[in-house]
């Protein structure tokens, strides 16, 4: 057993855990935090994506004892319970951006890091940016407006309407 | 998924996990990105007694010009490959690279020097590093000694590396003027293994003869391939479109790809020579650019 300590959205954590413990188990098991889901369990889909040391990662394919000593952020930080929701939040909300709702976790941990590297990215830079996370619902298209509405409202911008467009 | 259990250690120093190695053996396996070790070890098809983590170990993670050669540290995250200043200056290659490997997360974690030491013809680095005539420098109990990439990979998952030894750093002899690279590989989906993959590099002199041609193929051939005969196909050449269609023709030839979900290896046969052309067009377009 390895003793390990992580902060996780700002709170610090101490833990006894195996080595071969993987860290989407550590923060769902240990620290009861389910907001960080378990997808294909193959670092394929995404859904388990959390930040570490602020960079997007796929926490079913990385130890506990890896992120000893290491911040951790998770879907449960990016607002506090009450307060009013993230741009991001707010984007998926307002775009329809989630049917289920089970990979919305990763997806948003994963723009989190996108809009902090480039805070206005192209369409096409969000479909890249957005390739490590699979969603089965909704066919992309508006989790990609869901991360432009952030985009826009993080630079000041007015987004774009979220009314259905029909041609 | 759960792993087997391990002993875990992680050595602060170079020296520690050296003796680390030395004192397990072949029962020990290094983790760098972890995201080849890790699915192996869920999946039950890696059982190692003993992990090394090197990520806290120091001075592994550089990239920068030493003279007439780039040193790259092994620890370097393939995310730093793909958006280093000095990469893009002068080997556009591992922007086409890095884009084209796993997705943006595994990039966060997975190592360039994991991607050699793995040892698995799949990975795209193999190919670049054969296009770019690199070394692999390893360092072990006697010291440091460096490794031609065409040295470096003997079988599926087996390199030069011995089990006391840890892959430090890949060395690349600097381009001379008028060189340019570029690597594309046919995948079904984002994080896909290549159905093939072609790394270019070409150097050519003021009239258009090519000087230098490194050419490696990804995933159609039990070992990274350098298709040597294309290479001499382009030596000495001014690249007409029979000259590159000659060597795009050699590399179909002389690679041995095996049929798969990806395709039958007639169809990889010709994706090969479909993508050596592009990629010579690529690269000679960026060399006279």
């Amino acid at each position: 057993m390895k003793q390990i300590t992580v902060t996780v959205n700002g709170q610090a954590h101490s833990a006894e855990v195996e080595p071969r413990l993987l860290l989407v188990h550590l923060i769902r098991e240990n620290l009861n935090m389910t907001g960080t889901h378990i997808g294909c369990d193959t670092s394929s889909c995404g859904a388990c994506t959390i930040l570490l040391n602020g960079k997007s990662v796929k926490s079913c394919t990385i130890l506990a004892v890896q992120a000893n000593g290491k911040s951790i952020s998770t879907v449960e930080g990016l607002c506090a319970p009450g307060a009013p929701l993230n741009n991001l939040q707010e984007g998926f909300k307002e775009n329809h951006g989630l049917h289920c709702g089970f990979c919305t976790p990763g997806i948003m941990m994963r723009a989190t890091e996108l809009l902090e590297m480039n805070p206005n990215p192209t369409e096409d830079e969000i479909r890249w940016g957005i390739s490590g996370n699979l969603c089965r619902c909704t066919g992309y298209n508006n989790i990609v407006k869901a991360i432009q509405y952030a985009s826009a409202k993080n630079r000041g911008v007015e987004p774009a309407s979220t009314e259905p467009q029909f041609v | 998924m759960i792993a087997a259990d391990f002993n875990y250690e992680a050595p602060a120093t170079l020296d520690e996990a050296i003796a680390l190695l030395q004192k397990y053996g072949d029962e020990a396996k290094i983790l760098s990105g972890g995201h080849s070790l890790i699915p192996m070890m869920k999946l039950r098809f890696a059982s190692p007694e003993h992990i090394i983590d090197i990520n806290n170990i120091p001075g592994l993670s550089d990239i920068g010009i030493d003279g007439q050669t780039l040193k790259i540290g092994a620890l370097t995250r393939e995310a730093e490959v793909e958006h280093s200043a000095v990469l893009k200056e002068h080997f556009p290659i591992f922007g086409d690279v890095t884009k084209l490997i796993a997705d943006p997360q595994v990039r966060n974690m997975g190592t360039i020097g994991g991607n050699l030491a793995h040892g698995d013809a799949a990975n795209d680095h193999p190919a670049v590093m054969i296009a770019l005539n690199a070394s692999v420098v390893a360092t072990g109990p006697e010291g440091v000694r460096s490794i031609p990439i065409d040295e470096f990979f003997l079988g599926f998952y087996m390199t030069a590396l011995q089990p006391d030894e840890i892959l430090t750093e890949i060395q690349i002899p600097m381009p001379a003027a008028g060189t340019g690279s570029a690597y594309h590989k046919l995948e079904r989906k984002v994080g896909d293994y290549a159905t093939a993959g072609v790394a270019v590099q070409l150097t050519l002199d003021g009239n258009g003869v090519c000087t230098y041609a490194g050419i490696g193929l990804t995933n159609v051939n039990p070992l990274p391939l350098r298709a040597e005969r294309s290479e001499a196909a382009l030596l000495g050449k001014t690249l007409t479109d029979e000259v590159i269609a000659e060597a795009a023709k050699y590399a179909s030839e002389d690679c041995s790809p095996s049929a798969d979900l990806r395709g039958d290896e007639e169809y990889k046969r010709a994706m090969v020579a479909v993508l050596v052309k592009r990629m010579i067009h690529k690269a000679a377009g960026r060399a006279v650019a």
